[in-house]
């Protein structure tokens, strides 16, 4: 049949693109797993990299220092971005798309440049170290957050809060109980987003971070230089299956719209 | 004459340096059914947002039950508003959406539950407690917006153009349930429509608006039967309108030919309009009537047939329980009473109007 024949075409190529995408992914898992410290040869199945991972003292601190600085970062950028989403929707179109432009600068701007910038403003007038680090993050994860919550801002939101107006809400209460719920799946995967590029960005906070301090990308890139150690392996792949989880998430939330009214 | 429970004083508004209302001023009494008719743009739904608090006037003050409310805010004023897109809160039920309104004001639960039912019962929704609104129809929908406004017991209820998501059917029944609504809950409904069915057939006055101004406010019978200028009559269902010369008293000429009229007090020789409806213009044999033409268009219309005769260099409509074949010789003849007499606009803006629509 020439319609399977297409079809298995068209099977294999996708196939071939992903096999690519996920080849070298798919190596550093194996190697995690590999008993024999050398990358060419396959000494048995292990988990001893997770477990002496673990007992790093540096990897801990690394670990603690990435989650405190992502979550904290990602808090932030949501509350800030989502009250810049609210602000946004009652400018006008030529100011909105001004802003907007604005706002996006971060994401589209070279890593480097940001990450240069920030700590040239922060060696200047203070100095380097966690709130160096948070602020480069808050700024990173802002124009992803405002991404996510402003398509949820839209006319049903200025609709509903002035139903809830008109029945005697006050403003603060209306949007509490009527649009903050509306607009909460925005929110959430606005914070997964800002939450993942936080957690595997490594130019900006390598340029931003105080001596002597480490989050989990800074370190397996010390370590990469001293000669990569299969522990990093191990740390690579954990980091790699917790940023997949996130974007699944968000995924799935972006993805299941409210049913549709039938009309 | 009942009480005056509303009064816009000189109500001016401008968005973005385009005058929406001039000096509007209209009063609305207790328990009248009014309706704000007009094309889109002619500032009815501005005057009904001014009225709810969502617009503040530039000028000119709303007066409430003999209070100034003008800069009260929505959530302090005694009246509720049905949306027009229904404005359900999409993650609450249908209960929590009614009980919205009572919690804030801080009716007891025993009070709020009583009061769902009485108003489901009342938009004929009982047992729609539990349901999400995003899973109910358009028309089960504006029933809820409309029972979650009716339990604050508000002395006004605003309606935004709520049919005009329905289709026709859902319409007309949901206009029969306005009417009973109003009757059993006897507070004043402002409703804002461009539809001049709905405008005639559920309102005590109407309010026909173009452009910023009031044209006509009155019963519908008066809007539809005496139009006072060729917007209202253009806009009010169908008609035709002619230029024409007030002769003297009770005597006009349309087209060369005079017709006896009931109308006075326009002087002699003036230039008027004149507004003949299509169901008031009697076909006869030629030479029967006043002037004779000639079917030039037939289309059935279900209750009637509606045709086009030419006569004297104008196209007729005409509406007729009984078709004449096009090419057939008529003739046309009007009662008295139905040629309504009217001023030329008194300026080429309001003109302009008349014949865009």
């Amino acid at each position: 049949m020439k319609r399977s024949k297409v079809s298995f075409l068209e099977k294999s190529y996708v196939g071939l693109i992903f096999f690519l995408l996920y080849a070298p992914i798919l190596i550093l898992i194996g190697c995690s797993f590999n008993a024999s410290k050398s990358r060419v040869v396959w000494g048995g199945f292990t988990l001893d990299w997770y477990i002496t991972l673990f007992q790093n003292e540096e990897v801990i601190s690394a670990v603690k220092t990435s989650l405190l600085l992502t979550f904290s970062a990602a808090l932030l950028a949501t509350l800030i971005g989502t009250l810049a989403c609210i602000g946004i929707t009652v400018m006008k179109k030529k100011s909105q798309q001004g802003i907007l432009t604005v706002t996006n600068i971060p994401m589209l701007n070279a890593d480097i440049v940001t990450g240069i910038a920030i700590m040239l403003l922060f060696t200047r007038f203070w100095n380097l170290g966690f709130f160096s680090m948070l602020a480069a993050h808050v700024t990173l994860g802002v124009p992803y957050v405002i991404l996510n919550v402003l398509p949820k801002l839209n006319q049903t939101s200025r609709i509903i809060y002035d139903a809830a107006m008109d029945l005697g809400a006050s403003p603060v209460y209306a949007f509490i109980k009527v649009v903050l719920p509306d607009i909460m799946p925005g929110i959430f995967s606005g914070f997964l987003l800002a939450f993942t590029i936080s957690l595997d960005d490594f130019v900006i906070t390598y340029f931003t971070k105080g001596a002597g301090m480490n989050t989990i990308s800074t370190m397996i890139y010390q370590q990469a230089r001293r000669g990569i150690n299969p522990e990093m392996y191990a740390l690579s792949t954990i980091l790699f299956l917790v940023i997949l989880m996130v974007l699944w998430i968000v995924n799935r939330i972006t993805a299941s719209k409210p049913q549709e009214s039938r009309d | 004459m009942k009480k005056t429970l509303i009064d816009l004083i000189d109500i001016t508004k401008s968005f973005d340096g385009a005058c929406v209302l001039d000096e509007l001023n209209l009063s609305i009494r207790e328990n009248e059914f009014l309706t704000l008719l007009g094309p889109s743009g002619c500032g009815k739904t501005t005057t009904l947002r001014i009225l709810g608090g969502f617009v503040t006037p530039d000028q000119g003050q709303v007066i409430f039950d003999g209070q100034d409310i003008t800069n009260v805010p929505p959530n302090k004023r005694n009246l509720n508003t049905v949306f027009q897109k229904y404005a359900l809160f999409p993650h609450m039920t249908v209960e929590e959406n009614i009980a919205f309104g009572m919690k804030i004001s801080g009716k007891s639960d025993a009070y709020i539950k009583d009061k769902i039912q009485y108003a489901l019962k009342l938009v004929n929704l009982e047992g729609f407690e539990k349901r999400k609104p995003t899973l109910l129809s358009g028309g089960q929908q504006q029933r809820i917006a409309i029972a979650r406004a009716i339990v604050n017991e508000p002395k006004v209820l605003l309606l935004d153009e709520p049919l005009g998501a329905l289709d026709l059917k859902l319409r007309q029944d949901m206009q029969y349930e306005l009417i009973r609504l109003k009757n059993e809950l006897g507070i004043t409904f402002v409703y804002v429509t461009h539809d001049q069915e709905e405008a005639l057939t559920m309102s005590d006055t109407v309010v026909v608006m173009n452009q910023g101004y009031i044209q006509q406010m009155g019963t519908p019978e008066q809007i539809y039967n005496e139009p006072e200028n060729a917007f209202v009559a253009d806009f009010i269902g169908d008609s035709n309108i002619i230029d024409a010369t007030m002769i003297q008293d009770e005597l006009v000429e349309i087209l060369g030919v005079k017709f006896p009229c009931v109308d006075k007090g326009f002087g002699c020789n003036t230039p008027v309009d004149v507004v003949i409806r299509p169901e008031d213009l009697i076909l006869a044999a030629p030479g029967e009537g006043r002037m004779d033409g000639t079917v030039t268009h037939v289309i059935f219309k279900g209750v009637h047939y509606e045709m086009e005769v030419l006569a004297n260099g104008f196209e007729w409509l005409i509406q007729s329980t009984r078709s004449y074949p096009v090419g057939t010789k008529v003739s046309l003849n009007v009662d008295p009473y139905n040629i309504q007499i009217m001023n030329k606009p008194a300026s080429e803006d309001e003109k302009a109007v008349a014949i865009d629509e």
